[in-house]
């Protein structure tokens, strides 16, 4: 299904609609500022920001689809020659509306709409920005140290958890899973069991504990993965 | 066509209307001219909204 236009349905059909658009768009581009009811300007505005863009392009093509909308040559050559040049710097952003009081008679909300032909104000606006996204960084910043500072203490309360559940004569598992350098037999925490180096789960295993041989894991009261026989070390 | 069976009393139109009230506009003060305005609307005094000028803006005594 086709997403629905966004706003409000203009006038007793789609091709009135289409005439209400066209003829609105061909006004503004004429006058650089026409007032309108607000549901009209609101629906008029992505339609004239379309046809600028086109104008910014400026090719025979450009003009071509334009001259879709826009029937007027007079007006379409007053968008390509001047409303387009003045643009061209600008990104986005080419009307404003801005609303007046309510219309007397039926109470319709009115709003102005015009094209923003004036320089872009860059100065302001980046300084603006700059700003922004400094303080946008310092906040980051605390929060991130507040963040850092909180897992600080929870490290620490669980290495401290940990200390006391490591074994004696054993190394806890570093990062990366790799053997702690003098440390080749892997205890397994959850089963309880050790694995000594070149034995059948030694390389499946996932080791929590590190130890330096067999009477180590054994004496930290880890028992032989698969029985003595199976986990007996290699002298040679 | 469905139609009414009995008269509405008048204490029941009455208290239906009752209940009709207009709501007080909220206003702000034009930075301009310090007149009552409605916010994020030109001012109707003097026709400029964020120091740009709109003179359609402006209320005439026909506009009441």
């Amino acid at each position: 299904m086709p997403t629905p236009t966004k706003g409000p349905r203009l006038g007793g059909g789609p091709a009135h609609e289409r005439l209400i658009l066209a003829n609105l768009a061909t006004s503004l581009f004429e006058h650089d500022r026409i007032t309108t009811t607000e549901a009209k300007a609101k629906r008029l505005r992505p339609l004239a920001e379309r046809l600028v863009t086109f104008a910014k392009r400026g090719d025979l093509s450009a003009r071509r689809r334009v001259m879709t909308v826009i029937r007027d040559k007079g007006v379409v050559h007053r968008l390509f020659v001047e409303i387009g040049p003045d643009m061209a710097e600008r990104p986005g952003g080419y009307t404003r509306i801005t609303k007046i009081g309510p219309r007397k008679g039926d109470n319709a909300p009115m709003a102005v709409i015009e094209l923003v032909r004036e320089p872009v104000a860059k100065k302001a606006t980046v300084k603006e920005a700059e700003g922004a996204t400094k303080r946008a960084a310092k906040d980051d910043a605390a929060q991130r140290e507040a963040a850092q500072a909180e897992a600080q203490l929870a490290e620490t309360e669980t290495a401290a958890t940990e200390s006391t559940e490591l074994p004696a004569g054993a190394v806890a598992a570093t990062e990366d899973g790799s053997a702690p350098e003098g440390y080749t037999v892997k205890g397994n925490a959850d089963s309880g069991k050790y694995h000594v180096e070149g034995s059948q789960w030694y390389d499946q295993t996932v080791a929590e504990f590190w130890f330096k041989d067999a009477q180590a894991a054994e004496a930290a009261g880890f028992e032989p993965a698969g029985g003595a026989a199976k986990q007996v070390e290699d002298e040679a | 066509m469905a139609v009414p069976k009995r008269k509405m009393s008048r204490s029941n139109t009455r208290s239906r209307r009752a209940n009709w009230k207009a709501t007080v506009v909220a206003t702000t003060t034009c930075p301009q001219c310090k007149a009552p305005m409605q916010p994020h609307i030109a001012c109707p005094s003097c026709g400029t909204y964020k120091g740009r000028h709109y003179g359609v803006a402006e209320r005439t005594e026909h506009q009441g």
